[in-house]
């Protein structure tokens, strides 16, 4: 690699953002409940989810373990198995209900419209079968073409997603692929039939962080090229501060905050947000004593009355009548600012971050 | 706390002078497997190739580095549960890498490892009892009489009720069970506790519980702690001074404040340009991010000269043939490259 | 190194193993039975014998020579064959020679070789059945987890597995009389009849080895279509037959290929109540009349048999694995 030995560094500017907004919704998910009955009782993995991401923009759904975000996803294309998860509320894509869409239909949507790319690149390819015939049987599985037409597209799709080489790594196995470069074939794989909404499911969690910045450029880029929506599930918020648009904050299986990025994490509403933000260190600056969110997430199986967050939320004394421990708030604009919304009966929730958070954030 | 800070009569010998624990020229090769009948040749992972590290009492240092930098080989190695290929491994002075299990176990109550998975490092038959008054059994800390107070009183030192000490691990979640695998570790009573990965498989707001917890530990104990993760924050939040790892050697190793604002080794300019940074948002201007281009080669076969040559945008014909030495650049700060140099302008965002 | 050449240096690296392994059975079986203090030739002659004719026998069996002697004699005989001579007649043994049985009049070679095409055609035929019912009610069972119809499928199998296995070959064989005669015909004379032949004992093995095949492929499928590359098969749009079969049961069946060579190895070598019942002159009916008759050289040659069947069959699984895991093969 001499040819790269420049003596200046590879570069990449991650410019803001620009909103494209005004844009017809392409994922619309309203009021979704997603139940698992089991011997202990009814698991509430998603309660009341609605929100919906146009085509160009990137929606990032935040969260910690159990506070529905995969769950979440995954019924978006359809993946829960009927038979032990109960699923109402309604998912439109680009028009078509996903809830309750027959098997027949459903195999034509996952893939083709809609396509997800998963956690752990190495247990999500099959060991057993090459990088290549694994994109190619997502290609012909929508698209009426020969083999080696279809071989000819997963090569090209490999090369588009920066792999070198791509007509010898066709013909590999997962294994013979490092991790970066396994995630590259996945990413491959979910746009190889161009689909109009991609669900990317910690992506990145599982990569290094060189590799993770790589992913992250190739996604942006390939969303640019491709127009898709993109739905990100991450738990890591400076992630999301490089690669959202949207913000999708959630807690024990429902949305607590939600609004553009550069609002909800510069200036977030909800004192779970600030708790999340309290809690992670800082790259610069003299290192402050992090304040961590008291106790642990809820139990699905015994969701907290009211406001689920109330065990924990050090502000439920200030909002007055027990309000927090007996009534559900709405998520609704809780300042003057309509284009974001949250779920907290706190009153003037902005002046409180300002004076009382801000100051003691890392 | 008064018998937690109680320094424990140590049954180990020491060197007069000298530094807590000292790591010198340490390698460990694994045989690679796809040896047999017929494979003659046989390979060696390089999982570390030489490290030298210095640990003062009651200093925190941070180990960082991607997959197979060989950080947690180096862990299993301060802890002696994997013997060096080469090199010394200095506890106050008095070399451990080939000491035999016998002799090894005063030593091993000074220094205690916590490992990354919490689920996985606990025996799920075991009362949390058990398991911290087995640690302290081992090592004759307490007679047997007075081994449930000690019990209760470390479960109350890490921030577990006293009274749950008959309970099993499944019983606890996850950022408990972590601070069960800490009190098993302060059991003995350690001068140095290994932390390998402690928080990364926490989530946010439980990883912040445990590391306030390992802080006033230090702070209240003077244990000295050889911290590993991934997470450079993390990293910067809890250690005095950090070493950066690539492929089986230190290729920077520095005084905090120094490592991430001025780091020197172009492996450690891109790997603290490349962590997402949440300052975007808050107004601060997105800088110029150094992408490092294809991947870590393989320590099998690791590059001649400077290991991280192939990736370097600086490397000359120099890097092949010259193996640059950790050397100090800057006071404390410590670099293997040959073409060390602070960044032209900050790699990370000032917050606003 | 290319990946034909990585096979073919594997697979060889098996087989030599294979064959050290054999070696050390072969001499492991020696001292089993030529060092044991046994009197081979006062049992054989029977009850009212002359000292004479003891040591004429033992003379003719070769164990008036030293022990090892004997066992060079054993190992020339298996290389370039060997005569007996006893009473003055001389009996040519042909390499492979494993000994000559003295109460059936036969070299060993030729008895077994007579004996194992039997054992064979039932174990396979048995294997075919059970195969086929196992995996495809296992992989059934696992796709309807937890539905009445599994609970059927793995309430079955408790009751199979829990009637003995002779009990179940006993009932076939006094009730199923619909069945053909219980017969062997070797396979080339006429397939039809060799077939019917073995319906029975194909049956016996069959019904009784399903039930656990069952439940290897439940439990191995319900972990496979749990994987993580089964949801992003799904996540592709294809059909959830081609999920199932293509990408869940290639990953489900490979812990099943395992227990399968071991299993077949085992029957191979011990069919013995199948063949006792129905009557079918395999390797199990002559391993147990020479256990009655004290025939060591066919007892011997029994073991040496199925030691070598067992590292054979392990060595094809092992090739079979390398075939079904790329993994195996390259790494």
């Amino acid at each position: 690699m001499s040819d790269q030995t420049t003596g200046v560094p590879q570069t990449v500017t991650r410019a803001p953002r620009e909103a494209a907004a005004g844009e017809e919704a392409y994922l619309e998910v309203t009021d979704l409940q997603v139940q698992f009955p089991t011997a202990d009782g009814l698991v509430r993995a998603v309660q009341g989810l609605s929100y919906s991401v146009p085509l160009r923009r990137t929606l990032a759904i935040v969260g910690e373990s159990g506070s529905g975000k995969s769950v979440s996803s995954m019924a978006v294309l359809g993946l829960h198995d009927r038979r032990v998860a109960r699923i109402t509320g309604s998912i439109k894509v680009g028009g078509r209900e996903v809830v309750n869409m027959s098997d027949k239909d459903l195999e034509g949507f996952r893939g083709g419209d809609a396509a997800m790319i998963f956690q752990d690149p190495q247990s999500s390819l099959h060991p057993y079968f090459t990088v290549g015939s694994q994109i190619m049987e997502s290609y012909r599985a929508h698209n009426n073409v020969s083999k080696r037409a279809a071989k000819e597209r997963a090569i090209d799709m490999l090369g588009r997603v920066g792999i070198p080489n791509p007509r010898r790594r066709v013909d590999q196995y997962p294994h013979e692929f490092s991790g970066g470069m396994r995630q590259r074939a996945m990413i491959a794989m979910a746009l190889v039939n161009d689909p109009k909404l991609l669900i990317a499911d910690e992506p990145t969690t599982a990569l290094d962080v060189t590799v993770q910045a790589q992913i992250l450029d190739l996604i942006a880029d390939l969303q640019r090229d491709f127009g898709s929506a993109v739905v990100f599930i991450t738990h890591d918020l400076g992630v999301v501060a490089e690669i959202a648009d949207d913000i999708l904050v959630m807690y024990a299986g429902t949305a607590v905050e939600h609004g553009p990025v550069n609002k909800i994490l510069g200036e977030p509403l909800h004192p779970y947000a600030w708790g999340l933000l309290e809690s992670i260190p800082a790259l610069t600056g003299e290192p402050q004593p992090l304040h961590p969110i008291p106790g642990t997430p809820p139990s699905l199986l015994a969701v907290p009355s009211g406001c689920p967050f109330h065990p924990r939320c050090e502000f439920k004394d200030r909002v007055p009548d027990d309000w927090c421990t007996t009534l559900r708030p709405d998520l609704i604009p809780r300042t003057a600012d309509l284009g974001r919304t949250s779920r907290c009966h706190l009153k003037e929730p902005d002046k409180v971050f300002e004076t009382e958070v801000l100051p003691r954030l890392p | 706390m008064t018998a937690a800070t109680t320094p424990a009569k140590s049954g180990v010998r020491s060197v007069p002078g000298a530094p807590l624990l000292e790591l010198d020229g340490v390698k460990m090769h694994f045989k690679a497997k796809g040896d047999g009948l017929l494979a003659r040749k046989t390979q060696w992972v390089q999982a570390v190739d030489g490290v030298d590290l210095t640990v003062s009492p009651g200093e925190t240092i941070g180990l960082v580095g991607e997959s197979g930098c060989g950080k947690s080989t180096t862990a299993r190695l301060i802890t002696r549960l994997l013997e060096p290929t080469a090199g010394e491994i200095r506890y106050q002075g008095v070399d451990i890498a080939h000491m035999s299990e016998r002799k090894l176990r005063p030593y091993r109550r000074e220094i205690q490892l916590i490992f990354q998975d919490p689920y996985s490092s606990l025996n799920p038959r075991h009362t949390v009892g058990t398991i911290v008054g087995t640690a302290l059994r081992t090592h004759g800390m307490v007679a047997k009489s007075g081994e449930l107070a000690r019990v209760q009183e470390l479960l109350e030192v890490v921030g577990l009720n006293p009274e749950h000490y008959n309970r099993y691990p499944h019983e606890f979640s996850g950022g408990q069970r972590q601070r069960i695998g800490i009190a098993r570790a302060l059991a003995a009573r350690p001068k140095i506790i290994v932390a390998d990965e402690p928080v990364s498989a926490l989530d946010v707001s439980i990883q912040a519980q445990v590391m306030n917890l390992l802080e006033s530990l230090r702070q209240e104990l003077g244990i000295a702690f050889v911290f590993i993760a991934h997470d450079l924050g993390v990293v910067r939040h809890f250690c005095d001074r950090v070493a950066v790892m690539y492929l089986g050697r230190v290729v920077e190793e520095g005084p905090r404040d120094a490592l991430y604002e001025k780091p020197q080794h172009p492996y450690t300019q891109a790997l603290l340009s490349a962590v997402p940074d949440i300052g975007v948002v808050r107004g601060v201007p997105p800088k110029n991010r150094i992408r490092l281009v294809g991947d870590v080669p393989s320590p099998v076969d690791p590059p001649s000269g400077c290991r991280f040559r192939t990736r370097c945008w600086k490397a000359q014909d120099i890097c092949a043939t010259e193996d640059p030495a950790l050397i100090e650049r800057a006071p404390a700060q410590r670099v293997a490259c040959h073409f060390a140099e602070p960044p032209a302008e900050s790699i990370l965002a000032e917050t606003a | 190194m290319k990946e034909e050449q990585a096979v073919l240096l594997y697979i060889l690296k098996r087989v030599l193993s294979a064959i050290s392994v054999v070696i050390v059975t072969l001499v492991a079986s020696f001292a089993l039975f030529f060092f044991a203090p046994t009197d081979p030739a006062g049992v054989i002659c029977g009850p009212r014998c002359t000292p004479e004719r003891v040591a004429d026998i033992e003379s003719s069996l070769g164990l008036d020579q030293p022990k090892a002697e004997q066992v060079l004699l054993y190992m020339k005989g298996i290389v370039v064959g060997r005569e007996y001579s006893t009473g003055g007649v001389v009996r040519h043994c042909d390499a492979p020679c494993l000994g000559y049985s003295y109460t059936l009049g036969q070299p060993v070679t030729k008895l077994i070789g007579a004996a194992l095409p039997v054992t064979v055609s039932i174990v396979i035929g048995g294997a075919v059945v059970y195969l086929i019912v196992g995996i495809l009610s296992g992989t059934i069972a696992a796709q309807v987890r937890g539905t009445s119809l599994d609970r059927f499928v793995v309430g079955t199998t408790l009751v199979v597995q829990s009637i003995p296995y002779f009990v179940f070959a006993l009932m076939i064989a006094l009730y199923a009389t619909f069945l053909p005669d219980s017969r062997y015909h070797p396979f080339l004379d006429n397939p039809l009849l060799w077939a019917g032949g073995l319906l029975a004992a194909w049956l016996t093995i069959g019904v009784t080895n399903a039930a656990s095949y069952t439940r290897y492929s439940r439990a191995s499928m319900i972990e496979a279509l749990g994987q993580d590359f089964v949801r992003t098969a799904t996540s592709k749009g294809i059909s959830r037959r081609r999920v199932v079969y293509r990408h869940g049961l290639r990953a489900g069946l490979t812990p099943v290929v395992t227990i399968f060579g071991i299993d077949l190895a085992f029957q191979l070598t011990g069919a013995i109540f199948t063949e006792t019942i129905f009557n079918l002159p395999g390797l199990g009916l002559l391993t147990l009349r020479a256990f009655g008759q004290y025939d060591l050289p066919v007892l011997m040659g029994g073991v040496l048999i199925g030691s070598v069947v067992l590292v054979l069959m392990n060595l094809v699984v092992d090739i079979v694995y390398t075939f079904l895991d790329p993994r195996v093969r390259l790494g």
